[in-house]
């Protein structure tokens, strides 16, 4: 449905050279789906977002929707935005403040070449106002709106003209978190409905894992990984998606060689020879770091008797922070410390030994000594 | 941090006398004799029969029942709402097309029409009204001649002596104004407001006037009473365009009553009042609206970004939009005065005629000895009234700002209220106030120091107020806990932190004191002519050529002097003049 490709997109400066804003960024995302784009700030994900939009002209790459080319650098077109038909949400909403609630709705649809009677734009003006529950407040002032309402508003807007494309730029950013939660919601149930194909730009992580099909993790201009919530989680290829999603523990270590099964592979780390996990081969004797998820290191009082013995070690418990869901373990293994998160009902004191476990498969390798990719 | 300050003042007010009442009080005085006294002489005399030799003044309600009963003054109410409206209509129109061409467009070159446009802000009114004179009088005008010659009839084509040519004139010399408010309107405008409309589909012009416009109306809205005001007070066009043919509004009608045989002061004096209240009814709604103005224009933060839109061949439309204004009212005058400056006699652009060059005019022009006078005058008057309006005002702001001494928000009142006084009726209110208690300064120069620095006393007050408002009140709490008096915390932190402030006000009133006609014309004598009054009296005596040669001089002395301005501006980090 849409597909990027190569896209380049820059800023010219008063000085200094051009602001590569968007690296070589690539992707396509099926009819129907969520697609994130998630980052830092500043990581180029609104100008990723414009530039499909048009807001921004890129300087090279081609980007296709439906089948149709809206931009490409080497057969020079270039689809001027108000032809594109795509909604967008803008991160300040863009409610126009001088129209009520209706007014903003019908818009869209007032501009269009191909003319609407005003029965049909009243049909689909409330419809859309009903998807999104405003349809008692159509009449009402526009500024007159809590934070939530305008940003359903401008959902509704973006929507009313059936695009091809929904373009949403962090859209709960500016709500609190309760209504955050709540809209995460509502967004997803309507996205679904409409099953129109989406792109979500946000820098929350967890948003980002709660809405989406798929998720592309930016940095500095670039794509680093791309790959379902559940992927990008649990296997993480670069110590930068790793971190950037969810805590992480990093052990620097060594491989051995091939391990017993797929994908597993021996690493030697402070820890002690280990089975981990990567999908690309990997060199002998090269160096690697494993990043392993807090709640995936598993603690025991007693020595683990159930399960392969298998990625095992011992260390003593240097800190411990009760959070009430769960409770937080510092462990010192050797000079290494590991992060671990339990269940309250651990019990060790402070300065007892434990027995610590990971399963092979939770134990990712990534490559080390590089932050970005 | 408020009750500390109170504390500190309570504790050495009682303990010794603390020089800064002394500062303070002596500021507060010189600001309310200023904009107050005058005031309140002007509508004394209104009341007054005028002083003779055989009789003494006395009160009565004539001035008001004869101007109140009279057609004639219907017939000024008249031509002074049309004219005001006329002119600020046009100027709102030029001036917000041509922001928004400059702020939202793609259009080539832009940034240096945006420099070009504020020209005409320093070139004085009366030369800009003298070169249109040049161009399209019904006699001598160049459009008149040209077209005569070249289709061979006498018909008229072009006459600036009308209602018409007056609108034109002064709207168009005061686009530039319209044009400073609606692009500063324009960019604190959110741009995805714009953006999303055209996502929607909307074409780039359905955008400028679904939204743009739409949302810039209470700007607007603003910015037409501005200029409003402006047109009804002012003076140059009304005085050159309107009185040889007999359209009187308000401040040509004050001066005609001033200056016809025998002189009817309390006529004038009554016609003053009247306009001032017309004016300050505009100024107050005005002021009323600028409050409400802010609320479509919101800058929300995050996501900004101004962007342009893409206007593809349309650009250069408008790109030729803005050299037919830039010609109009740049290119044209200048020409013209240039032109003419270069004659023995005044004549139309031809072969023969530029045979005649010389500067004969030039030469006339340097050795008439009020010139050199004017010039020094001016220049003084300038420098003093824009250094005192600036320090005066730099301690208004501090106290309406800074303490929380009662009452402040009257002085705040007082210091702006000058804002409403047309240039006219100030000349004639400090006119009739230094008349009455004498005191020897009516008659010299010092006279028109009085009068700009009320003049300039609410440009002051934006200047110093906006730039006070950036500096964080803890910079002089902490100087003042570090032991330093009120002197001191203000000479050496207030003052430095203000300074840009305080230059880019410095400047803007030296400019505009430069231009001042309608105030220096009634307070003026011999030994104390002004650039502007000079300009005024080679007018009156048809000395065109001289005129031109003197204003060709002007021009080019103002334009270096804004040039070094903006590199002086640009030293200190000043980004608006
Ligand atoms: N108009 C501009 N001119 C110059 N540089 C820009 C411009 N807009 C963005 N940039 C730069 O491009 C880079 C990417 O910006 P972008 O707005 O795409 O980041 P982002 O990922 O959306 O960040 P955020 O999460 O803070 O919104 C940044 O380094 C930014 O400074
Ligand atoms: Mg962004």
């Amino acid at each position: 449905m849409l597909g990027v490709r190569s896209l380049n997109t820059e800023y010219k400066i008063a000085q200094g050279p051009a602001v590569r804003a968007a690296k070589n960024v690539s992707f396509e995302v099926p009819t129907g789906k969520f697609f994130t784009l998630l980052g830092p700030s500043g990581c180029g994900k609104t100008t990723t977002l414009r530039s499909i939009a048009g807001l921004e002209r890129p300087t090279s790459g081609e980007i296709e929707v439906g089948g149709k080319l809206i931009y490409s650098s080497q057969q020079n077109v270039f689809v001027p935005l108000n032809r594109r038909n795509f909604g967008m949400v803008f991160q300040s909403y863009a409610i126009w403040p001088h129209m009520t609630v209706y007014a903003n709705a019908a818009f869209p649809l007032e501009v269009r070449k191909k003319s609407l009677t005003k029965t049909e734009i009243r049909d689909k003006v409330m419809r859309v106002l009903h998807a999104v529950a405003l349809d008692e407040y159509a009449d009402r002032d526009a500024t007159k709106l809590s934070g939530g309402q305008q940003q359903r508003l401008a959902l509704a807007r973006a929507l009313v003209m059936e695009p091809e494309l929904l373009l949403l730029d962090e859209p709960l950013s500016n709500l609190d978190a309760k209504l955050r939660e709540r809209m995460r919601f509502e967004l997803k149930r309507i996205q679904r409905d409409l099953g129109v194909t989406t792109i979500y730009v946000t820098h929350d992580q967890s948003e980002a894992l709660a809405l989406s099909h798929e998720i592309a993790v930016m940095n500095e201009g670039e794509i680093i990984q791309v790959g379902s919530p559940r992927a990008i989680y649990e296997r993480p290829r670069t110590k930068f998606v790793a971190e950037f999603i969810g805590t992480c523990n990093f052990i620097d270590g060594v491989v051995l060689g091939k391990g017993t099964r797929d994908h597993a592979w021996q690493v030697r780390s402070p820890l002690g020879d280990w089975q981990a996990f990567s999908e690309d081969p990997l060199q002998e004797g090269g160096k690697v770091s494993l990043s392993i998820r807090p709640e995936n290191v598993e603690l025991s009082d007693e020595p683990f008797s159930t399960g392969a013995p298998t990625n095992l070690c011992k260390g003593v418990v240097d800190q411990k922070v009760f959070l009430g869901d769960f409770i937080d373990f510092q462990v010192k293994v050797g000079e290494t410390l590991l992060l671990a998160r339990t269940h309250p009902s651990l019990r060790t004191p402070v300065g007892d030994p434990i027995h610590v476990r990971v399963a092979p498969e939770k134990c990712v390798v990534v490559s080390a000594n590089s932050a970005t990719a | 941090m408020a009750t500390l300050g109170l504390e500190l003042e309570r504790s050495s007010a009682s303990r010794n006398f603390d020089p800064k009442w002394l500062i303070m009080g002596f500021v507060v005085l010189v600001v309310a004799w200023l904009a107050l006294v005058p005031l309140g002489f002007l509508l004394w005399q209104s009341f007054m029969t005028p002083a003779s030799a055989a009789a003494e003044a006395e009160f009565t309600f004539r001035n008001y029942l004869e101007v109140y009963t009279s057609s004639e003054t219907l017939r000024l109410f008249g031509n002074s709402t049309i004219y005001a409206l006329g002119s600020s209509i046009l100027a709102l129109v030029i001036g917000t097309g041509l922001a928004w061409v400059c702020e939202r467009t793609n259009t080539p070159f832009k940034s240096f029409f945006y420099a070009l446009s504020i020209v005409p802000m320093f070139m004085p009114g009366i030369l800009f009204v003298t070169a249109w004179i040049m161009l399209a009088s019904p006699n001598i005008g160049i459009f008149n001649l040209l077209l005569q010659r070249a289709f061979d009839t006498s018909y008229v084509f072009v006459d600036i002596y009308t209602l018409t040519g007056m609108m034109w004139v002064d709207g168009i010399q005061h686009a530039p104004l319209a044009f400073l408010l609606m692009s500063a309107t324009l960019k604190t405008m959110d741009p995805s407001l714009e953006e999303s409309a055209l996502m929607s589909g909307a074409s780039v012009f359905a955008v400028a006037r679904r939204i743009t416009l739409k949302l810039a109306l209470p700007a607007a809205a603003a910015a037409f009473l501005i200029l409003f005001v402006r047109a009804l007070e002012s003076f140059e066009t009304p005085a050159l365009l309107g009185l040889p043919v007999g359209i009187e509004v308000f401040t040509s009608a004050i001066w005609e009553a001033l200056h016809g045989y025998p002189s009817d002061i309390g006529l004038g004096s009554t016609y003053a009042v009247t306009l001032l209240a017309l004016t300050a009814g505009g100024i107050y709604w005005q002021s009323r609206l600028a409050r409400n103005a802010g609320r479509y224009a919101t800058v929300t933060g995050k996501g900004f970004r101004p962007r342009v839109m893409d206007l593809g061949r349309w650009r250069y439309v408008t790109a030729g939009l803005f050299i037919l204004y830039s010609l109009l009212v740049i290119g044209l005058p200048f020409l013209v005065l240039l032109w003419s400056s270069m004659q023995r006699y005044y004549s139309v652009p031809s072969w023969d005629a530029l045979q005649n060059i010389s500067f004969d005019s030039y030469r006339a022009v340097l050795a008439f000895p009020s010139v050199g006078t004017a010039v020094w005058n001016s220049v003084m008057l300038a420098l003093a009234s824009a250094t005192a309006v600036m320090l005066l005002t730099a301690v208004i702001c501090w106290i309406v700002l800074r303490t929380q001494i009662r009452g402040r928000w009257i002085l705040d009142n007082i210091a702006t209220m000058p804002l409403v006084m047309p240039g006219i009726v100030l000349g004639l209110s400090i006119m009739i106030c230094y008349l009455v208690i004498g005191g020897g300064i009516y008659g010299t120069i010092w006279i028109l120091l009085i009068a700009y620095m009320t003049r300039f006393l609410p440009y002051g007050m934006r200047f110093n107020s906006s730039a006070m408002l950036k500096i964080h009140k803890e910079l002089e709490e902490s100087a003042a806990l570090s032991g330093a008096s009120w002197f001191t915390t203000f000479y050496r932190v207030v003052l430095p932190l203000l300074k840009p402030g305080l230059i880019a006000g410095w400047i803007y009133i030296v400019i505009i004191s430069v231009r001042e006609l309608s105030s220096s014309i009634l307070l003026y004598s011999p030994g104390s002519e002004v650039i502007a009054v000079v300009l005024w009296e080679l007018w009156q005596n048809g000395q065109y050529t001289q005129l031109s040669a003197f204003g060709v001089m002007l021009i080019a002395g103002l334009f270096v002097f804004v040039l070094l301005a903006q590199l002086i501006s640009r030293r200190v980090g000043i980004r608006e003049v």
